[in-house]
């Protein structure tokens, strides 16, 4: 029987209580006093750009990095104090490719299984679907391999000795489009094998994959919450705006009074105004026509995480 | 006048095979001069090999292309003179300050001593990098490399960017930043041709192509591919066209 079926109610969850974090000397903090808990079971999500901290997160939760202040559990155990429980029973695919290139595919995932005293088989349910994938290249090295297999390798590998908890740094960065929807089937079936899985993407629309999440910047979370709720907390009105030239009409958006904020959105611009007002679109659309745009077009839309975030980092930086 | 002087990228049935393998298969497109042209694909399609003989680093196998009306096999050179580059994984020299990086490669690309004091001037003041010109690239932020990359990339005026993922990682405030400096390039007159992973940046281009197993299977306006897929988004139309790659995602 593996370790954490004996310690019961704690099994799965991960928490984290005022982590701090600094590099060179203290002169870089890559944690400010992060708090935040994960029950067990859950599809977290870390949502954040490069340098929001999320590696240096996952190393200490996967007990590879101290840090300065601030304590963590995983499975109710220290991640300091017992360190090694928790390294029998955590997945962790870190986001550089780790695995032995000089091995094959199924020496891989053989010496993994080995590694944590089981065996494919014991598992195989698991990995099963995934692996099945790559099993016609098993014979391959994995140094060999096309970066898309790679991840899957890797992914079997973090879970053949069917952890608890499943750290997966940044998996779908540089992956396209079609690769990441499969990615995230993948995960969603995980989840119903009752493996708490925490996940970090600098991908705005992987968040609302998740069940809850946590929007990081620069070491601090900016929210916490469902990705339902995180919007719903999108303070203004949002509308869409276009016209024939978006360009031009985004600096002559910025160039109006009425206007908050206004920023690129695909193929329209986003749009918030400094007060809610029903003359509002009237007099903006009057404005850009005056300005000489034609195809006008401004509309309300539901705000998306990507949206949040902007709105919660421009807070952040311009306290105003 | 030639046509081929008029066009940015002209491209015709461009080939690249390693042995058996065709990488890249019979490509054919043009690219206006001052176009932002988005370079899409799946992973492994052959978006990286057939950027590599575009910029003149990779002999194709058969086919033709002209870049900045220069030859692909015969004037290698030239095309690397006439264009610029930058990708999220080249980075600029960590171990260099803000000035030197752009004094070195000022230098590679022979701006005279003149031309890049000004040049250096100009763009540390639109950079709003004047605090930092002395740091150490390294210290910087990496929303903050990043435009310092492309503005670098773009030092010399050249015809064409070449941007292999440019937005990598970065924040979504940095993430519009880095397209504004995109439009002011284009702007100049500066041929955009840029991949990405970001499907909303792919409607910030004026066309764009979206290459399945060697081959670009889509080429038009946003809008327009949208239409003829009755597709909602670009997300939408790339996965209609790719989802059907038999080549293994790299």
């Amino acid at each position: 029987m593996p370790l954490w079926a004996k310690t019961g109610k704690t099994m799965g969850a991960v928490t984290v209580t005022n982590l701090t974090k600094t590099y060179e000397k203290g002169s870089v903090t890559a944690l400010d006093d992060v708090s935040f808990r994960v029950e067990a079971g859950e599809l977290f999500g870390l949502i954040g750009p490069d340098g929001a901290g999320k590696s240096t997160l996952f190393r200490i939760l996967t007990t590879l990095l101290t840090a300065d202040r601030g304590t963590a559990g995983v499975d109710g155990f220290d991640v300091v104090k017992d360190y090694r429980k928790i390294r029998n029973t955590v997945g962790y695919m870190p986001g550089r490719f780790s695995l032995y290139q000089d091995l094959t595919v199924e020496e891989n995932l053989n010496f993994f299984a080995t590694l944590f005293g089981t065996t494919i088989r014991e598992n195989y349910h698991l990995v099963k679907d995934i692996y099945e994938q790559i099993e016609p290249f098993k014979d391959r090295r994995a140094g060999k391999l096309s970066g898309g297999m790679k991840q899957k390798l890797a992914l079997c590998c973090a879970l053949i000795h069917k952890p608890t908890v499943l750290f997966l740094d940044e998996p779908t960065t540089g992956v396209d489009v079609v690769s990441r929807r499969e990615f995230w089937t993948m995960l969603n079936r995980l989840k119903e094998q009752g493996i708490t899985i925490l996940v970090s993407t600098p991908y705005m629309d992987e968040a609302v994959l998740c069940e809850r999440i946590a929007l990081i910047q620069t070491g601090r979370i900016l929210s916490i919450d469902t990705p339902d709720a995180i919007v719903r907390g999108y303070p203004d009105r949002l509308f869409a705006a276009r016209t024939d030239d978006l360009p031009r009409a985004l600096a002559d958006l910025r160039a109006n009074p009425s206007v908050r904020s206004t920023y690129a959105f695909g193929e329209y611009l986003h749009l918030a105004f400094r007060q809610n007002d029903t003359e509002n679109v009237s007099g903006l659309s009057r404005y850009l026509a005056e300005k000489g745009h034609s195809g006008i077009e401004i509309k309300p839309v539901t705000p998306t995480i990507e949206d949040r975030f902007i709105d919660l980092m421009t807070r952040e930086t311009t306290p105003s | 006048m030639n046509t081929k002087e008029q066009k940015a990228i002209v491209c015709r049935d461009l080939t690249k095979r390693f042995g058996d393998f065709v990488a890249v298969d019979h490509i054919s497109f043009e690219v206006e001069r001052g176009e932002i042209f988005g370079f899409l694909g799946a992973n492994g399609a052959g978006k990286t090999t057939a950027m590599r003989m575009l910029c003149g680093l990779s002999h194709p196998t058969s086919g033709q292309a002209a870049v900045a009306g220069f030859d692909v096999y015969r004037q290698q050179e030239s095309i690397k003179r006439s264009i610029g580059y930058m990708s999220q994984k080249f980075s600029l020299y960590e171990n260099l300050t803000v000035l030197e990086n752009i004094e070195f490669f000022g230098g590679v690309y022979g701006l005279s001593d003149a031309k890049l004091n000004r040049r250096s001037e100009r763009l540390i003041t639109t950079l709003g990098l004047g605090q930092e010109a002395r740091k150490m690239v390294g210290s910087l932020p990496l929303g903050w490399k990043q435009k310092l990359a492309f503005s670098v990339a773009v030092i010399h005026d050249p015809a064409i960017v070449f941007l292999d993922e440019p937005t990598g990682g970065v924040d979504p405030v940095t993430r519009r930043q880095f397209w504004d400096l995109i439009y002011e390039a284009a702007g100049r007159g500066i041929t955009i041709f840029v991949t990405t992973h970001y499907m909303d940046e792919a409607e910030y281009c004026n066309r764009i192509s979206i290459m399945v197993d060697g081959r670009v299977e889509a080429l038009d306006t946003p809008g327009n591919l949208k239409h003829r897929f009755a597709a909602d988004s670009m997300d939408e139309v790339f996965y209609q066209l790719a989802r059907g790659a038999k080549r293994a995602a790299d």
